[in-house]
């Protein structure tokens, strides 16, 4: 099959499988522990693990561009600050 | 009580799972690729980085556009939901007039927006149209052409027309579902018609004003044809909005990659504001 239209990069390929690899992680983890893990952290509302890993990626997202904008092209600390971010979210929220 | 997990229901839901994967993820991921590069067409692609995300960071145009979605969407909210709610608690719920009421309202979203735009386009327009022949018969100096402001109304009155319907629907449907011993107490009680709307038509028709809520913002805020249409994101830029920019610079500039990058910031601010409208939503439902 030839994929050369959808332009795969070794770094985007990198990204994707990493974010599968968090799919199947949930997944097992659901697997091991059901029913989600409910709890009302700091937000103030009821949230899932599912709703977790979904704030940190999107925050994780922001933070990035947020870095691009504000401070320059060096991304690792930005995702640095994003581990911290998703560590923080699973953590209290 | 022990709880029957049945994985079964899964494989369900196997159909809907490839689908979107073909409709949606492929083509998001192949835009993931294109952001980070760029081409001058043959499948030739050269690595750029984050170049594209920084130029789109820090381009006037790209800022300015969403300025404009973002009021034209706030606009939009806030007259057709209150618009909406008002003609549903209007309409008759039984009779013959429900029929007809529903086809009414049904009409304008059968229309596809192509459609829509075309008919405001020649119905505003100031030597034959209409309204616009109509307004300047009565002295107003319209002509959406030329003027900014009369632009955004015309796109903003088209989009109110086209879409008020689904808001009305969904609202209408919450207020049909309400049993009629809620009115009987309430009416025991001797509530207001405010009390009544306000303790138990709101609370009832919630859920699917969640639903309108996210669907008109979403939709307005990715609205692309029928300004498109009207007034081409004119007079300048001034009803250029993010998927009319998004389109010029992907195919009348043929800069891929720079396009990719906007429509992921695109993409990352939809997700980010419908999951904002969802949470105060539910939150505040769950509150209830």
């Amino acid at each position: 099959m030839n994929l050369t239209w959808m332009a795969w990069t070794l770094p985007t390929a990198v990204f994707f499988i990493t974010i599968l690899a968090l799919l199947c992680g949930m997944a097992i983890w659901e697997y091991v522990s059901p029913g989600g893990n409910p709890r009302v952290g700091v937000l103030r509302f009821e949230t899932t693990r599912g709703d977790r890993l979904f704030l940190s990626l999107l925050g994780s997202a922001f933070i990035h561009l947020a870095w691009l904008g504000l401070v320059g092209p060096n991304l690792w600390w930005a995702l640095a600050l994003s581990v911290v971010y998703a560590i923080g979210v699973f953590r209290y929220v | 009580m022990e709880r029957t997990w049945n994985n079964k229901a899964w494989f369900m839901v196997l159909p809907v799972l490839l689908l979107v994967a073909f409709s949606a993820i492929i083509p998001l991921m192949t835009v993931v690729n294109y952001s980070v590069q760029d081409t001058f067409g043959n499948n030739d692609f050269f690595w750029a980085g984050s170049e594209w995300f920084d130029e789109i960071l820090h381009s006037d145009r790209f800022w300015e556009a969403m300025g404009r979605n973002l009021v034209f969407s706030a606009i939009i909210l806030i007259i057709e939901i209150p618009l909406g709610i008002f003609i549903a608690l209007n309409m008759p719920k039984k009779g013959w007039g429900v029929p007809v009421c529903l086809v009414l309202m049904a009409l304008p979203l059968l229309i596809p927006w192509n459609v829509v735009g075309t008919i405001w386009q020649v119905f505003g327009r100031v030597d034959i149209g209409l309204l616009g022949y109509s307004l300047r018969a009565l002295g107003f100096n319209y002509n959406y052409v030329n003027d900014p402001f009369d632009a955004w109304i015309t796109v903003i009155v088209m989009d109110v027309w086209h879409w008020t319907s689904l808001v009305v629907l969904l609202c209408y449907a919450g207020l049909v579902s309400i049993p009629d011993a809620y009115y009987q107490a309430a009416k025991i009680d001797g509530a207001s018609r405010w009390a009544i709307f306000r303790y138990i038509q709101l609370p009832k028709m919630n859920r699917v004003l969640l639903i309108a809520v996210l669907l008109r913002f979403m939709d307005s805020f990715m609205i692309y044809t029928e300004p498109f249409v009207v007034t081409g994101g004119g007079p300048g830029n001034t009803t250029t909005f993010l998927s009319i920019d998004l389109v010029k610079l992907a195919i009348g500039e043929f800069n891929l990659g720079e396009a990719a990058a906007m429509s992921i910031v695109y993409f990352l601010i939809i997700m980010l504001l419908s999951w904002v409208f969802y949470t105060v939503m539910t939150a505040y439902d769950a509150e209830q």
